[in-house]
């Protein structure tokens, strides 16, 4: 029942300015359908490198990168939107959020974009991510009128909108106090647990990783284990 | 569906900076408004002055010109037809200045339906005699009616009664500087002579005025009948027929038509006053410039703003491409709100450069060579509205396409790793 959602095949980049660096060496790894995956290693190891790199946004690098199993092109810059709009959902350090809109119409906005349900379902499909996160209240807030935390959440609603394959994370609890921040990990495990959605979170926090399924350790742009 | 999203997110993008919106909209209004009443004004103007000239002058005269024979007997000459032949010292032959058979002619034009009307003309050289002194100048014999209805010559006569030319016998209509020299009035005789030495009697009847300072100090009006009187002729005498056309663009080619087929000299109004247009053309391309210059300026006003705004929202544009906007979408959004700023700024413009005109068009404009004007002219011409309104969006569609395209390029992993 397994299957490889993300496939990492000998994927390289490096600096030339002003002198050649290498970022990251002949990285190769494959997570599977419903993996809890934490990718740690110390501050400039290369670990968001990677992400940008897995996420289709950096297209810059040697070596190739399967998503449901289909070639990622590098310079198709309008295909890998779309990509990005279907199958992978953000969560960043930071918020996001769209001051202009309310809480809804921001988790709304890839929905729609999509273009796959009528206005009204995606309405209907927001209001039910953000009962799961337990924010349906705040749905008509301006996203500048929340607090931190809320606005995490609305974030991680938003990346759930277009029911993508994977959620990636870079330090998505970087920017959060405790509380708020073990908060945005036990929705992660649920999600996970009850939801079998695929993660993929960067992270430097041993405490947080040691609680997903799975760790991958990165050290000098290559994994170590 | 794909295009009411990107439209909803400009559109909260406009609001959330309606400020600055405004300040980019009032400045395609401001140029725009000066635009249409710039154009208006001056086309108006144009119009005005063209009238003055144009609207008196006929579209093709006939006439006898006074000129050398062009088949000259030695071209005739059997030996010498192979050869190019000098001639110097030719001398114009005595032709008479009346059109043959102008009767015929006059039925020929009549029948004629790219024609609006013709009017006959006999002008004569005189002398007005006032005591001891002598002052040249012109008899123009019009048929009163047709002048009036074709050449508006009723709207030059300034004191009298113009009309009783055709019913008072012996009578004229003087211009105004001439009337001033010859100190007559209204009902006063003057006297004339000819070249060829006989005198006559006439009672002015009116005076006119044309506007034009060299006319109305030479020339006079009096009925056909009678300048054919003084000058001893029949009633078929003629010199000039002025025909008034349809078409105004037709006149080169009818004039051409015209002088082949009646065998006289035939002019048009183009050759005649050519100066005129290019008067015009030249004002018309100055205030285009001027009105053009506004529109840059408005332009580089919304490229500064959308610039801002592109700047303040980097973190949006970010979060728009990494959730799957691609960059032609981001592009699209941020033309459209180039595009509506140029829409309704432009339109109001519209609206404020209408307003403008119709003001200056209720400004008293008294001018004594051009009675029937009361207020500054203004032309309405809605091809003043349309290039207006397709210049504002060309405009800010310029101003706004390179700022939208550096939003395109936005790369979200600079701004996103950058926080």
């Amino acid at each position: 029942m397994n299957s490889t959602i993300l496939e990492a095949k000998s994927i390289s980049k490096s600096f030339n300015d002003p002198i050649k660096v290498d970022v990251l060496t002949d990285v190769n790894f494959t997570i599977q359908k419903g993996e809890f995956v934490s990718l740690t290693g110390k501050s400039g190891c290369g670990k968001s490198t990677l992400l940008y790199i897995l996420s289709t946004m950096d297209t810059s690098y040697d070596g190739s990168l399967f998503i449901d199993q289909i070639i990622m092109p590098k310079e198709n810059e309008q295909f890998l939107a779309e990509i990005r709009n279907k199958k992978i959902g953000f969560v960043f350090q930071f918020h996001y959020l769209l001051n202009e809109f309310n809480v809804l119409e921001n988790v709304m906005l890839p929905g729609l974009k999509l273009n796959k349900y009528s206005r009204e379902e995606v309405e209907h499909r927001a209001m039910e991510k953000l009962k799961i996160l337990d924010i349906d209240k705040l749905a008509l807030k301006k996203s500048f009128r929340i607090s931190g935390g809320e606005k995490q959440r609305v974030a991680i609603a938003r990346a759930l909108i277009n029911d993508p394959m994977i959620i990636m994370g870079d330090e998505p609890t970087g920017n959060l106090d405790k509380k708020n921040g073990d908060l945005v990990l036990d929705i992660f495990k649920e999600l996970s647990g009850s939801f079998n959605q695929t993660l993929l979170i960067v992270t430097h926090d041993p405490s947080f990783a040691e609680k997903t399924d799975r760790i991958i350790r990165m050290e000098d742009g290559r994994i170590i284990s | 569906m794909k295009y009411k999203l990107l439209v909803s997110i400009a559109k909260s993008l406009l609001l959330a900076r309606w400020k600055q919106t405004l300040v980019a909209a009032v400045g395609v209004t401001f140029s725009i408004t000066m635009f249409i009443t710039l154009l208006g004004f001056m086309s108006g103007l144009n119009d005005l002055l063209d009238g003055l000239i144009l609207n008196r002058t006929p579209h093709i005269r006939l006439f006898n010109d006074i000129k050398p024979n062009l088949n000259q007997p030695i071209n005739i000459h059997p030996d010498f037809t192979h050869s190019h032949n000098f001639i110097s010292s030719i001398k114009s032959e005595s032709n008479r200045q009346a059109i043959y058979n102008s009767i015929a002619i006059s039925t020929r034009i009549k029948n004629d339906k790219r024609v609006i009307g013709f009017s006959p003309k006999i002008t004569a050289q005189i002398f007005f005699n006032e005591g001891s002194v002598d002052v040249t100048g012109a008899i123009n014999g019009i048929d009163y009616n047709e002048e009036s209805r074709l050449f508006h010559f009723n709207e030059y006569i300034t004191s009298g009664n113009a009309e009783d030319l055709d019913k008072i016998a012996n009578s004229i209509v003087l211009g105004k500087g001439l009337a001033k020299i010859l100190l007559a009035d209204i009902g006063d005789i003057v006297y004339i002579s000819t070249s060829n030495g006989e005198r006559f009697q006439l009672k002015v009847v009116g005076i006119f005025q044309s506007g034009l300072g060299d006319i109305d100090k030479t020339q006079s009006f009096a009925s056909v009948g009678t300048v054919q009187k003084i000058l001893s002729k029949s009633n078929s005498y003629i010199t000039e027929i002025q025909i008034k056309l349809n078409d105004i663009g037709m006149a080169p080619a009818m004039a051409k038509e015209y002088e082949a087929l009646f065998e006289t000299d035939a002019e048009d109004i183009q050759t005649a006053n050519s100066q005129f247009e290019t008067g015009s053309s030249v004002r018309t391309i100055i205030s285009y410039a001027v009105g053009i210059t506004l529109l840059i300026v408005a332009g580089f006003g919304i490229y500064n703003i959308l610039n801002m705004m592109i700047f303040e929202k980097m973190d949006s544009i970010a979060i728009l491409k990494a959730t799957g906007f691609s960059g032609k979408d981001v592009q699209t959004i941020f033309l459209m709100i180039a595009l509506s700023i140029g829409l309704f700024g432009g339109l109001l413009g519209l609206v404020f450069g209408f307003g403008l005109s119709s003001a200056i068009d209720q400004i008293p404009f008294n001018t004594p060579s051009l009675p029937t004007v009361k207020t500054y002219p203004i032309n309405y011409a809605p091809i003043f509205y349309t290039i207006g309104i397709i210049f504002s969006l060309i405009t800010t569609f310029l101003a706004g396409w390179f700022p939208s395209r550096k939003a395109s390029k936005v790369d979200p992993v600079v701004i996103i790793r950058g926080k």
